[in-house]
């Protein structure tokens, strides 16, 4: 009797909102440092920032326990060059990964300089990064003196495809040994110690709520950030936080071009509270975003079937062979010692695979290869990293409990058979807020870090800039005046947010987010010319004036997915925006306008701006390091760095 | 046999049981409710009694509430039919699915 329709039939009638309904009630809340998002680099902020000295309060529309992308874990701790097993210079390792174009330099060398202390930090709080149950002794990449796990990937360059950059051979490493950057970690156990030591040091919690707006200094748009606006998702309680500065934490968006609102927690690869919220209100607020064209191309999940599943060729499948349906080896990367940690194989490859296939050379389906692993090798992917990585622990366990025997089965892989055209699967590109070196975006009091920034990396990045940008945050709010908020503001974002639960008959939020997803798959795909984005701008544009007025939700939970579909209409406006501001293709941001076919002109290797200015679109460019070396800015920037904090 | 009451309610979203309760074995402690970031579930308006499904079509299979409960075999994951896996014993041949 667990299932909505089980208790209607039981009680005859359906079951009452199990919360308190509170949509006339207000709370305002003060506090030195506001963080947006409760997931790794919102977690971060808060604790650095509170271990300044400032009152802090975060805000996070799941639970932070276990909310955002690494809620469920992570298992690899990736670019780590300070760790003691390392072979290369952090700041050299962070020239390199800023080399690729679009990268983000400034995240990047904070990464590679910080991410080492925190990870030590998080050693502190409870996490577990060191087999220090002697699990996985005679494991490739196990240091027996410092106990942890070394990956194999990343041991040679920082890439996935075997060839897609030039060997190197790094001056700090002249002897070309394994580089050592990436180290493997139990992350199941990160996000609660997070949150622990988020109560320890007195951050405010406020859990399940949404954030909706920024508030800005005499709600004019470009000034001062001073607070935010939120409610509870399921009390529909209206919450002013007044604050001194602010750290943007809530990650990306997945969902923009995903039609279907059912089974998507497949498609998305991030959870479904991954909607843009934090460009949708940046851009609101006035600040400049960048890269806000890139689209990426959604290789996992697509077709409904997740390929965390996949028996090799991916994310924590370290090590373990790619085989046909007949045991013949295919050239697919193991992810492993023997190609250092490579998981997609070469354009020429993946020809000869798709040949292969065609000529029945390969016999479909593949199978990852565990039984030919030695037994340590297949213990440490099996239980540690898939044990660890994610989502995955769940499959792990599903399969443990069918009977599935890593030793002797072979775990079947999807390529091919699911299909292989993703191209309707897109996902936008990590654009995000311009920064400068305090994390700070063009917004006064505004910070950004994690998955928010543009280009952003991976969990032990967003553990590494939340955590910078905490401090950064605190250290200005200890220098910066009364935050002043406008009424009137606020009282135009009530009106706003509360419009759908004024109705009761309109447009539900799953068939608008639909509306959308549509408009960007026809209008802002792998066609894209002047006329189709504007046609695009005009659809949406059309969608808020006439459908958004007629939008309804029944209760707190279903206005929160309602306005997280208005911030994926304004995200889609901006990816327009951005797109019509690029006159050139590049290939580096998956971006080919048929109008503008050269690929990658010199004059437009720069990054793109766009913001709104008086309520007008405006277009500006910054050239493609713009942050400097990266090196002296750093250190000019943090000379009262503390490294690991002390207990 | 007495006719069971029919009603009218939409159609059943997909998937509608990502998990499977046990109520002798689950105590109704809510844990799972507060670890899911969806808010798939919702406690049970009788207190002790298992959660009830009400978002499941908005669940993101992350597993974390099967993985945080104290209580083994309260809470199992259950797959939707088009997402389980496949594996094949290498010596036999067999073919086998989740
Ligand atoms: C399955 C999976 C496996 C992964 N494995 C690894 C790995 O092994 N190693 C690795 O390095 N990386 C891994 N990653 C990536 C890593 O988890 C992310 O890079 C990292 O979590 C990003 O941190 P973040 O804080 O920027 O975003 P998140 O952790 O996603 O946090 C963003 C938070 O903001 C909240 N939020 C959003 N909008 C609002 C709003 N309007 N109001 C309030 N709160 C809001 C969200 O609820 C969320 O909790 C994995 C990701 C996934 C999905
Ligand atoms: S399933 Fe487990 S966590 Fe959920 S209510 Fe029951 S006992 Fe508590
Ligand atoms: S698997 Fe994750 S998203 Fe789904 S119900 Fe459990 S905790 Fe919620």
């Amino acid at each position: 009797m667990t299932k909505w329709h089980d208790l209607l039939k039981e009680e005859g009638k359906p079951p009452d909102w199990p919360y308190p309904i509170r949509y006339e009630e207000e709370q305002e809340i003060e506090t030195d440092v506001l963080v947006i998002g409760g997931g790794i680099a919102g977690c971060w902020a808060a604790i650095s920032a509170a271990r300044k000295g400032a009152t802090v309060a975060l805000v996070e529309k799941g639970d932070t326990i276990r909310s955002g992308a690494g809620g469920p874990g992570c298992d690899h701790w990736c670019n780590v060059p300070a760790n003691p097993l390392s072979n290369v210079d952090p700041d050299e390792w962070a020239q390199h990964m800023a080399e690729s174009m679009y990268s983000n330099g400034i995240g990047t060398q904070i990464q590679c300089r910080e991410d080492y202390d925190a990870l030590l930090e998080m050693e502190q709080m409870g996490g577990k990064l060191r087999d220090t149950g002697d699990e996985y002794v005679g494991a490739q990449g196990r240091d027996e003196k410092t106990k942890f796990m070394i990956s194999p990937r990343y041991t040679r360059v920082h890439s996935y495809i075997p060839g897609s950059q030039k060997p190197r051979t790094f001056k700090s490493n002249p002897d070309q040994k394994l580089n050592n950057v990436v180290i493997r970690v139990w992350g199941t156990t990160f996000k609660p110690a997070l949150k622990k030591e988020c109560q320890r040091l007195g951050v405010k919690i406020y859990d399940r709520v949404m954030v909706t707006s920024l508030l800005t200094e005499g709600g004019i748009q470009g000034a001062r950030v001073v607070g935010v606006t939120g409610f509870n998702n399921r009390t529909g309680e209206f919450m002013v936080f007044k604050s001194k500065a602010a750290v943007l934490a809530a990650a990306g968006n997945f969902s923009l071009w995903m039609l279907n609102t059912e089974l998507a927690g497949y498609n998305t690869f991030r959870s479904r509270n991954s909607t843009g919220d934090g460009v949708a209100m940046a851009w609101r607020a006035g600040a400049a975003l960048t890269l806000m064209e890139r689209t990426g191309i959604m290789m996992l999940g697509t077709g409904y079937k997740h390929t965390w599943y996949g028996g090799a060729g991916d994310a924590s499948y370290e090590n373990v062979q790619l085989v046909d349906a007949n045991g013949k080896k295919l050239p697919w990367p193991t992810q492993g010692w023997a190609d250092a940690g490579a998981m997609r194989p070469t354009p020429e490859d993946m020809e000869k695979i798709s040949r292969g296939v065609q000529t029945g050379e390969y016999a479909l389906p593949f199978y990852g290869d565990f039984p030919a692993m030695p037994d340590i090798e297949r213990r440490a992917t099996w239980n540690l990293m898939l044990g660890e990585e994610s989502t995955t622990k769940i499959i792990i366990d599903t399969y443990n409990k069918a009977g599935f025997d890593p030793s002797k089965h072979l775990l079947q892989n999807y390529n091919f058979i699911e299909g292989t055209s993703p191209s309707q699967w897109r996902t936008a590109g990590g654009g995000g807020p311009v920064l400068d070196w305090d994390l700070k975006s063009t917004l006064d009091g505004l910070y950004v870090a994690g998955e928010q920034t543009f280009s952003a990396g991976d969990h032990s990045y967003a553990a590494a800039t939340g955590r910078y940008a905490g401090r950064k945050a605190a250290d200005y709010s200890q220098q910066v005046g009364e935050p002043k908020i406008s009424k009137e503001q606020v009282a135009l974002e009530k009106a706003r947010a509360y419009a759908p639960i004024k109705r009761s008959d309109g447009i539900e939020w799953k068939e608008l987010h639909a509306g959308i997803a549509r408009a960007m798959q026809y209008f802002c795909s792998e066609y894209k010319t002047e006329s189709l984005l504007n046609m695009g701008l005009d659809t949406l544009r059309d969608i808020e004036e006439n459908h958004v007025p007629r939008l309804y939700a029944l209760d707190p939970h279903k206005l929160m997915r309602s306005l997280e579909d208005l911030s994926l209409l304004t995200h889609g406006q901006i990816i327009l925006q951005a797109s019509l501001a690029r006159k050139a293709s590049s290939r580096m941001l998956n971006f080919f306008r048929i109008d503008h076919p050269e690929v990658d002109p010199p004059e437009w290797n720069k990054f793109v701006t766009v913001k709104l200015e008086n309520g007008k679109v405006k277009a500006g460019e910054l050239p493609l390091t713009y942050w400097g070396n990266l090196k002296d800015n750093y250190e000019a920037h943090n000379k009262d760095y503390q490294g690991v904090c002390k207990g | 046999m007495a006719q069971e009451k029919v009603y009218a309610i939409p159609n059943i979203t997909t998937p509608n049981t990502p998990v499977i309760f046990n109520p002798d074995i689950c105590n109704g402690c809510n844990q799972c409710v507060e670890v899911c970031q969806i808010d798939v579930f919702i406690p049970n308006p009788e207190k002790g009694k298992p959660p009830i499904i009400l978002h499941p079509e908005e669940c993101w299979y992350c597993g974390c509430c099967v993985n945080d409960c104290r209580r083994p075999g309260a809470i199992t994951f259950n797959w939707p039919l088009q997402q389980r896996g496949y594996w094949k014993d290498k010596s036999t041949g067999k073919v086998f699915r989740a």
